[in-house]
């Protein structure tokens, strides 16, 4: 399988006025095309730092981070811009990459079309739902056709029951547009629900303590019906132990 | 019209009575005050040489013809318009440099933060010097009032503009600029129309200080004339056409808003 994202001894440290802060040490791995891979750790343990590094809004301070293609990324909130369509919220990525044309604005409207979002295009954000507005989140940085989809804490704003379908809905869309994707939360059962493999950090400075693959015994489910399975119970107890949580 | 219940329709009735009751007072109040001043004047309790009189205010406006009224608040209107334009345009454009440099606006703070205390109608003097007697000094004073509000109230929207909005522009690999023009610029419609309802209230102040000082024509000059040659209806009736003037212009602004927003935020 190609690899598309490697991280070499990755070191960053953040100069604040008070300090040094060790944000992440000595962080190697791997992701090979197709994956989804799961981050979790503690807070404040450098997930989305990571993320940063990955999308290069971020040089690391030492070590390198080699990424084949382009990355895309999604945040917490879905940062629809209020004063456009969803249609212009969606073209706004390739707008700033100089990439509205025919083509790119075709597929944008295909993806609007095969998402459920086509009869809302004329709509303003602060009319859809907030799956919906996730869902157009997702087609706006899906639009710009990365290789490798950066999701950060990209349902934490949604209540739980909508953070549930979310989930799956999105999961379904990464597979079938067959996204290599990193997703960073700090919701354990999330994190083992959403992924084929886990890399769990240590608290500040973030190294990497875990790196398994995970394997349940039906192959093709949703991250909801993941949840049901033996094998999630058995990943939730050891990385809850090894999260050592304390109050 | 849809169906309503006898609630709704009962609640409707009284929102609309308290709205015309709102209006017949403000009607009143003002009816009042005119009819008490024209009044008292004609009874000899207060001299209408020295407080006018709403009829002879009447009269000066009716005989716009002879008195060149018209010129007058064409003036003023075209130095406010002028100075408010030039303001908005030059105020935006150092903000946005003072947003786009962080070094330049650490640099600038102080100088910003004195000229913004600093009372402007004291380079009044130095203004008629440097450009000249006329109506270039009037709106360089109207400027020298509004711009330094503008570029900081300007730049303390565009700051504040929602850090996880311009995050996710810059993931799509947006420029700075990119970000300005995408982002920033238009998450601060707002700011900018609150702005603009503020300035248009301070240009003219700057304008009538600016005729005070020096011109020969606009509604500020009238006033100052009017005073001096102890003419009280021409001083009233420069004031009365004044605050209507003042009026005007904000509900324009406030319309021009309204349109924006429509057409920015559908409905």
């Amino acid at each position: 399988m190609r690899e598309i994202l490697r991280f070499c001894d990755v070191s960053l440290t953040y100069q604040a006025e008070n300090g040094e802060v060790d944000a992440l040490r000595d962080i190697n791995f791997e992701v090979y095309e197709g994956e989804l891979v799961s981050i979790i750790g503690p807070s404040g343990c450098g997930k989305t730092t990571l993320l940063s590094l990955i999308a290069g809004l971020e040089p690391p301070t030492n070590g390198e981070v080699i990424i084949s293609g382009t990355p895309g990324y999604m945040l917490q909130k879905d940062n629809l811009l209020d004063w456009r369509t969803i249609r212009g919220n969606v073209l706004l990525g390739l707008e700033i990459c100089g990439k509205k044309t025919p083509e790119g604005i075709r597929y944008v409207e295909n993806l609007l079309k095969t998402y459920g979002l086509w009869e809302f295009r004329d709509n303003h954000p602060s009319q859809l739902s907030g799956g919906m507005r996730q869902r157009a989140a997702l087609i706006r940085t899906l639009a710009v056709k990365p290789e490798l989809l950066l999701l950060d804490e990209a349902f934490s704003a949604l209540d739980y029951q909508t953070r549930l379908v979310v989930a799956d809905d999105v999961f379904n869309i990464l597979r079938r547009e067959k996204k290599t994707s990193v997703i960073v939360t700090h919701d354990i059962a999330e994190g083992i629900s959403m992924a084929d493999r886990l890399i769990m950090l240590s608290k500040r400075p973030g190294k990497v303590q875990t790196n398994i693959p995970l394997k349940f015994e039906a192959a093709n489910t949703t991250p909801l019906k993941r949840r049901e399975d033996p094998a999630f119970r058995e990943y939730f107890k050891m990385i809850w132990e090894g999260l050592d949580v304390h109050v | 019209m849809s169906m309503c219940s006898p609630n709704r329709l009962a609640y409707l009735k009284k929102r609309r009575r308290r709205t015309r009751m709102v209006r017949f007072c403000q009607f009143m109040i003002l009816f009042l005050f005119i009819g008490l001043w024209e009044g008292l004047a004609r009874v000899g309790v207060i001299d209408a040489f020295l407080m006018s009189q709403p009829s002879r205010v009447w009269r000066t406006v009716a005989n716009f013809a002879n008195n060149n009224l018209l010129n007058h608040i064409g003036v003023t209107l075209f130095e406010t318009v002028a100075g408010f334009a030039i303001g908005v345009v030059l105020g935006i454009l150092i903000a946005f440099i003072l947003w786009y440099s962080n070094f330049l606006a650490k640099v600038s703070e102080p100088f910003l933060v004195v000229l913004n205390a600093l009372p402007k109608i004291a380079l009044g003097p130095i203004i008629i010097i440097w450009v000249g007697a006329g109506m270039q000094a009037v709106i360089v004073m109207a400027l020298a009032i509004s711009l330094v509000v503008t570029v900081m109230e300007m730049l303390n929207g565009f700051r504040n503009t929602d850090a996880e909005l311009i995050k996710m522009a810059r993931t799509f690999g947006a420029s700075r600029l990119q970000t300005f023009i995408k982002i920033t610029f238009p998450s601060n419609l707002h700011t900018l129309f609150n702005c603009l309802k503020i300035n248009i209230g301070l240009t003219l102040v700057g304008v009538i200080a600016g005729e005070f000082l020096v011109s020969r024509a606009g509604l500020g000059y009238l006033i100052v004339y009017g005073g001096q040659v102890f003419q009280m209806d021409l001083v009233m009736t420069s004031v009365i056409i004044l605050a209507v003037v003042a009026a005007l212009l904000y509900r324009m602004v406030v319309f021009l808003e309204w349109v924006v927003m429509r057409a920015v935020k559908g409905n």
